[in-house]
């Protein structure tokens, strides 16, 4: 657990350090992850207490959002205020990226591994 | 209240503890309700613990930043999670490595998407300046998010709130939305919902699926590259 923890945060220590030096648009986590690929890529397994570690995080993930979601209560009059359009914008548009997305995928995946041909009058 | 009672509250209030176990015990009710649901993705436990501490900070008047003081901790293990992506990503390399072309396209699209329907249907019913550059980045995840939202003036505490309702968002429409669609394909699935709903999609999506989370945390991680470079390029233009 010790050494799992001292990966993962010596990997995003590096990628938020990096993304200050240099000041590129990235957010360090991010980054840290690309660093973290790296080095699984070197080591060509994944060491067993940091799969059980990243399991565990991965598998309460929703958790961590919680403390910057009760954050609401300090928008409350605004987002009573303006409720229907944020409402609106919020929900219209997250089924529309939703859409859109999961479309172009299956489309442009189509489209280059030929399936289209294969699949007849689907 | 009896001195002692009011002495142990003194100190729930001033300690770290008190909320940091409060932000657990709301979550863990939440996932218990969602269990308790038949884990039915529109009874999310997020939403539930956000409601609960919320009705918990209210009651008691707890100013948000005493509560964040406890709960920081939880928060802070956003990034070493974020960091944790690259583990499923790594396992799952083979697949990834197949679909790059449908993911550049589909990120485009999305990304683009997200951005100019939040602006545009916002900004249609009337929402004001201030939200609307809010809720430019509500996609992208929370830190990156309030970073793009400081720089073009908008209100980062606000964008963080509109950013955890759009991954409640996702998180609930995702499933039906995708099978209305007729949508199979994992891959399309969870890289949809990483790009929509950030993180809480990406830990709806695992779940769900374990590929389809994969290319959620992809889909996550890759939009918030997209947005942080286009949304300020289409702002000033």
């Amino acid at each position: 657990m010790i050494e799992a923890g001292i990966l993962l945060l010596l990997c995003q220590l590096a990628g938020e350090s990096l993304v200050r030096a240099l000041d590129i648009p990235v957010p360090g986590p991010v980054l840290g992850a690309v660093f973290m690929l790296g080095f699984l890529t070197l080591r060509r397994r994944v060491p067993d207490h940091l799969g059980r570690t990243s399991h565990d995080l991965l598998a309460n993930f929703s958790l961590l959002f919680v403390p910057a979601g009760a954050g609401i209560i300090l928008h409350a009059a605004r987002l009573e205020a303006e409720a229907v359009a944020l409402l609106a914008a919020l929900i219209g548009s997250t089924a529309l990226t939703i859409a859109v997305a999961a479309l172009v995928f299956v489309g442009v995946d189509r489209l280059v591994s030929g399936k289209a041909e294969q699949e007849s009058g689907a | 209240m009896n001195p002692q009672l009011d002495q142990l509250w003194v100190y729930l209030q001033a300690n770290p503890l008190g909320w940091l176990t409060a932000t657990l015990i709301a979550y863990w009710v939440g996932v218990r309700v969602q269990r308790a649901a038949g884990g039915r993705p529109y009874v999310n436990p997020v939403a539930i613990a956000v409601l609960l501490l919320v009705g918990l900070l209210a009651v008691t008047g707890t100013p948000y930043q005493t509560y964040f003081e406890g709960a920081q901790f939880v928060h802070f293990l956003l990034g070493p999670a974020t960091v944790a992506l690259a583990i499923p990503l790594y396992e799952n390399w083979p697949a990834v490595k197949r679909s790059l072309v449908p993911m550049i396209a589909a990120l485009l699209a999305g990304t683009i998407t997200a951005v100019a329907s939040a602006v545009g249907i916002a900004w249609a019913l009337g929402a004001s300046a201030e939200s609307l550059v809010s809720i430019a980045p509500k996609s992208v995840t929370t830190p990156v998010a309030m970073g793009i939202a400081e720089k073009l003036g908008g209100i980062p505490s606000l964008t963080a709130v509109l950013v955890i309702l759009t991954g409640i968002t996702g998180a609930i429409i995702a499933t039906p939305l995708l099978n209305a669609l007729g949508l199979k394909d994992w891959r399309a699935r969870g890289f949809a919902v990483g790009v929509a709903a950030h993180g809480l999609g990406t830990a709806r999506a695992f779940q769900v699926n374990d590929l389809a989370g994969t290319f959620a945390g992809i889909g996550m991680a890759l939009n918030a590259l997209a947005t942080a470079i286009l949304v300020p390029v289409l702002w000033h233009w």
